[in-house]
């Protein structure tokens, strides 16, 4: 299916997938992101039941500390 | 003088009003590093009308990739970037007051340091610093900006303590990060893109205009952007920014303090207090056990064990050459004592 991650579409392998594994797939750890899915900000505690589908819209920020 | 700020000036969301209020304000700058350096330049050719800039480091020449305020004097020198950004940023703006202060900024004396400044700026490469940002921010009800930055993206949040969410609503405790400076590098880009959103919220909260309440994030080398409003995600309940906040990361610890810093290969270690220390009494103390070394007015270096020590004379000290805390402590109580 076709994501539409931070603005880039992202041919995701995994029908269906959660949030949980959109982040696993890009090394990110839940602690340090927010995620927006289809302009809702989901809880920490619903990344792993929240699925995604075809054409979803995600936005993910993720903590850095260098600087 | 009064060309200097009319480009500016002609910016219609500054103007002449914003820019007399400028002059009235005071940023305090928390890190000379990267991100310190680009805002500190930024906001001094601005015209702030008081810029304080401190920073525990001194200059080596890894910094000299990406951090703008210093020279290869500065490097060879072993100058502290506090000096070294003074000077340089009095000789941009001699209309403005500068002042540089080569301390770390830590929980003790934190509230007293920021004591009269209008807007704190994150120029900070550790989330244990940010997080002394966040809890002195919120105790004075002063705004501040977050920034960080890694490989080829940043990351920028504002936060008006008690408005919008703070560092602590969103992250309940230190992140143990995979990747760092040191593991996967940054380029000078990446500094000055997450830099100048910082810099553009400070001069938008200085010049009367409300902040952003989006997060944002952009990946200057893989053109990528995303912006989230976290306005929702204020936590009434935050032991830092709500009406019952106990300012946990201004709390004190005992013993001895250290930290990993950010791509050096390189631990600090420091006494609970801190006090004089005779580096020459010092050095004469390790002619014992090393011949090579070299003392400054500020500071003692030498070599021991595949390690490099330098020493502040007021014994906060970095031993180079190990990521490992304890071996750190061990070494600095070993050659310095604590």
């Amino acid at each position: 299916m076709n994501i539409l991650v931070n603005g880039r579409t992202l041919d995701f392998p995994n029908e269906k997938a959660t949030i949980a594994e959109l982040l696993e797939s890009y090394q990110i750890q839940k602690k340090i992101a927010v995620v927006e899915h289809n302009k809702q900000i989901v809880k920490k505690t619903d990344y792993e039941h929240t699925k995604l589908a075809d054409g979803d819209h995600v936005e993910i920020v993720h903590f850095v500390g260098g600087g | 003088m009064t060309e200097r700020y009319s480009r500016q000036e002609r910016f219609t969301p500054i103007g002449p009003g914003g820019q007399a209020q400028l002059a009235n304000k005071h940023v305090f700058i928390v890190g000379a590093g990267a991100l310190g350096c680009a805002n500190a330049e930024m906001l001094t050719r601005a015209g702030v009308g008081k810029i304080t800039i401190i920073d525990r480091d001194y200059i080596e020449w890894s910094n000299l990739g990406r951090q703008q305020l210093y020279t290869e004097n500065d490097a060879a020198s072993l100058k502290t970037k506090a000096s070294a950004a003074e000077q340089r940023l009095r000789a941009m703006n001699s209309e403005i007051k500068v002042q540089g202060i080569a301390q770390e900024f830590e929980a003790e004396t934190a509230e007293a340091l920021v004591d009269g400044a209008d807007f704190l700026i994150d120029g900070t490469d550790n989330f244990q610093t940010r997080f002394v940002i966040n809890d002195v921010a919120a105790k004075i009800k002063v705004p501040w900006v977050y920034g960080g930055c890694l490989k080829s993206y940043g990351i920028v949040l504002p936060i008006v303590p008690g408005t919008t969410p703070c560092l602590h609503c969103l992250i309940d405790h230190l992140p143990q990060e995979g990747s760092t400076c040191d593991t996967v590098g940054i380029i000078g880009p990446a500094v000055q893109m997450t830099a100048a959103y910082q810099s553009a919220e400070c001069l938008k909260f200085l010049t009367g205009h409300s902040m952003t309440v989006e997060m944002v994030y952009a990946d200057v080398w893989g053109r990528e952007y995303s912006s989230i409003n976290i306005s929702g995600l204020l936590n009434p309940e935050c032991p830092s920014c709500s009406r019952d906040a106990v300012f946990p990361y201004l709390k004190k610890e005992k013993g001895l303090k250290t930290a990993m810093l950010c791509g050096r290969n390189t631990v600090q270690v420091r006494p609970d207090q801190l006090s004089t220390l005779s580096l020459s009494d010092l050095s004469s103390h390790l002619e014992n056990v090393t011949d090579r070394m070299k003392e400054n007015a500020e500071l003692l270096m030498f070599h021991v064990e595949d390690v490099r020590f330098v020493v502040f004379k007021d014994g906060r000290t970095l031993i180079h050459g190990t990521e490992n805390v304890e071996e750190a402590k061990k070494l600095y109580q070993k050659y310095i004592g604590a």
